[in-house]
């Protein structure tokens, strides 16, 4: 017990003295979350806006209430002439350009952005139907009321906080593993413990106990962060789900540690092969942007990562109030990685660096 | 139980096609100062090795105390120490962390380590991490560690490697308390001087087998040379080693 918890300390005092492995951690991936939960906090998606050229009926008659449920998606702009409106949309400064000539209008829009022109479209044509309809001075026919059925909140910070907290523990938890296997070989430091009369229960339990308890910190300060109003994440009912999905994530990461840990000969090498394995799957797995405008085969390559699994089930309990059916399948993938990955590390194993 | 604190029969270990240690076997009397001493790539690492049982012999056996030192025996850990060539530190921590943290494995009290790091003369760098420690003091620090628990048997190797003189006769002298204590010390070294000052007897080793033993005194006369840097040249030859 006593070497269990002086190993502990020997490896939280390791990593907690070592500048930039706390900023690589911990600072470097909440940087992010800051960075990107700022960036795109504003991003209702498909705002568009029309500059506007002279008077426009359907327009100058919306009323205050109209114009205020518009808002989300339409800003209108005055522009002194036409070809000052049409530069504007040529320049993307606007998303379109509008003006009536006796009753007639005319919106041009830009091909380089088809959704975005297509969204303009809609909500015009919208206008001036509405128009049309109430020129008659009937009541419509039909009427539409739309739903969503994520949460209504479901903003950029809903995204980035479980993909970027999956990059970060799966970051830690890599390094960790492989940096203290590759420098405690090189220091001879696994030969002076073979030597000391302790088990590899305890020097493992120790590791896996350290690399859980950083990751357990991340999630809190990720969570932390991310639920703060200026950012605004919102956590759906079964969110204490992230916790064993985050711890079953841990071993699974620290198992890829080990394996290049066991392979590399150098703390540089283990970093470089580090760093390319985990920053590409990182991108795979929709840790800084989402995965669906992949291409079908990457999609499906991305499903063989961990990091995809922790992902996703992260999100679905995060943000979209998914509960254990979500959450036990990438749990159990993560461990039978976990449990491949240190079965080759073994095989790999070496006690010297020579 | 035996007198002997190590009895090494046959040992046998091949790496590929190098036969790295070839048939050793010696004693070690408990309370003796014993000195391994041969050029590089003669075998002493790989014997030193196989003797503290941090390798398996593909021939031979090795008692320490009396007991088989491979398979791993735990018990028998307790009653040696080591001290591995190049200092086996844990990063970032401080002199005093690192004596407790091995202390700890061995049920060492925090007093004992403390108090074993006055006796190396590093108490006033007790709070100094391993990196900005000089090579004595590192030296100094990596046999304290390898005393904590205080062991019976104590290997060192080379312990004195590319420490001045001063640091160098400093460490000599904890070298001989250790051993007049009434631990049997063995230690591998290329400095001859320094094996015909501290040791009892040496054992001279060229292409993994054993080809002299003796008090150095004895190996001199023996050979009606001057001194036991002689002895050595005449036994292992004067060409160039990897």
């Amino acid at each position: 017990m006593r070497t269990l918890r002086s190993l502990s300390k020997v490896m939280y005092l390791g990593m907690v003295r070592d500048k930039s492995a706390v900023f690589f951690m911990l600072l470097f991936p909440l940087m992010f979350l800051l960075l990107f939960g700022a960036l795109f906090q504003s991003e209702g998606g498909t705002r568009v806006t029309v500059a506007q050229v002279g008077d426009v009926e359907v327009l100058d008659q919306l009323g205050d209430d109209q114009l205020g449920a518009l808002d989300e998606t339409l800003r209108i702009e005055r522009a002194g002439d036409r070809d000052r409106a049409l530069e504007d949309v040529r320049q993307g400064d606007v998303d379109a350009a509008i003006w009536e000539v006796d009753g007639e209008i005319e919106l041009y829009v830009s091909a380089s952005d088809p959704a975005r022109s297509g969204t303009v479209n809609g909500i015009v044509n919208g206008l001036v139907q509405e128009a049309n309809v109430a020129a008659t001075g009937q009541e419509p026919t039909y009427r539409i009321t739309a739903g969503q059925v994520e949460d209504e909140s479901l903003k950029a910070i809903q995204f980035f906080t479980p993909g970027l907290l999956g990059w970060a523990v799966a970051m830690g938890a890599s390094f960790m593993s492989a940096l203290t296997l590759v420098a405690w070989r090189k220091k001879r430091l696994l030969r002076r413990l073979w030597l000391a009369p302790i088990g590899p229960g305890q020097v493992i339990g120790a590791r896996v106990g350290v690399s859980l308890g950083l990751s357990m910190v991340q999630l809190a300060v990720f969570l932390g962060v991310a639920i703060i109003p200026f950012y605004g994440l919102r956590l759906t009912g079964n969110w204490w789900l992230s916790i064993p999905l985050i711890a079953c994530g841990t071993l699974a990461f620290m198992a890829v540690g080990l394996v290049i840990g066991a392979w590399a000969k150098t703390e540089e090498s283990a970093n470089g092969a580090l760093q390319i394995t985990i920053l590409p799957m990182a991108f795979l797995s929709g840790s800084f942007f989402p995965t669906d405008g992949m291409p079908g085969w990457l999609q499906t390559v991305s499903h063989v990562l961990p990091l995809k699994w922790l992902n996703e089930a992260m999100m679905s309990v995060l943000s979209r109030g998914g509960g254990w059916s979500d959450a036990l399948p990438a749990m159990g993938v993560l461990l039978l990685f976990a449990a491949v990955l240190t079965a080759i590390a073994a095989k790999l194993f070496r006690w010297d660096s020579a | 139980m035996t007198s002997s604190a190590i009895t090494a029969e046959g040992l046998r270990k091949r790496y590929g096609d190098v036969q790295a240690v070839d048939g050793v076997s010696f004693e070690v009397e408990a309370g003796e100062f014993y000195g391994i001493l041969g050029p590089n790539g003669a075998g002493k690492t790989t014997t030193l090795e196989i003797v503290e049982g941090l390798r398996e012999p593909d021939e031979g056996t090795a008692r320490l105390l009396g007991e088989l030192s491979w398979p791993r025996n735990t018990a028998l850990l307790r009653r040696i120490g080591v001290q591995l060539q190049a200092s086996a530190f844990f990063e970032k921590l401080t002199a005093r962390e690192q004596i407790r943290t091995f202390a700890s494995f061995y049920d060492v009290s925090d007093e004992r380590a403390d108090a074993m790091l006055e006796s190396v003369g590093l108490t006033d760098k007790a709070d100094v991490q391993d990196d900005k420690l000089s090579g004595g003091q590192a030296q100094r620090l990596s046999i304290a560690c390898a005393l904590v628990h205080d062991p019976e048997l104590v290997f060192l190797d080379e312990p004195t490697t590319g420490l001045d003189p001063q640091a160098r006769r400093n460490l000599w002298d904890l070298l001989r308390r250790i051993n007049s204590e009434g631990r049997t010390v063995v230690l591998t070294t290329h400095y001859m001087d320094e094996a015909e000052t501290l040791c009892d007897r040496v054992a001279v080793m060229d292409n993994g087998k054993i080809l002299r033993v003796g008090p150095p005194r004895e190996l001199i006369s023996d050979l009606g040379v001057d001194s036991l840097e002689d002895v050595f040249l005449e036994l292992t030859g004067r060409e160039y080693r990897e």
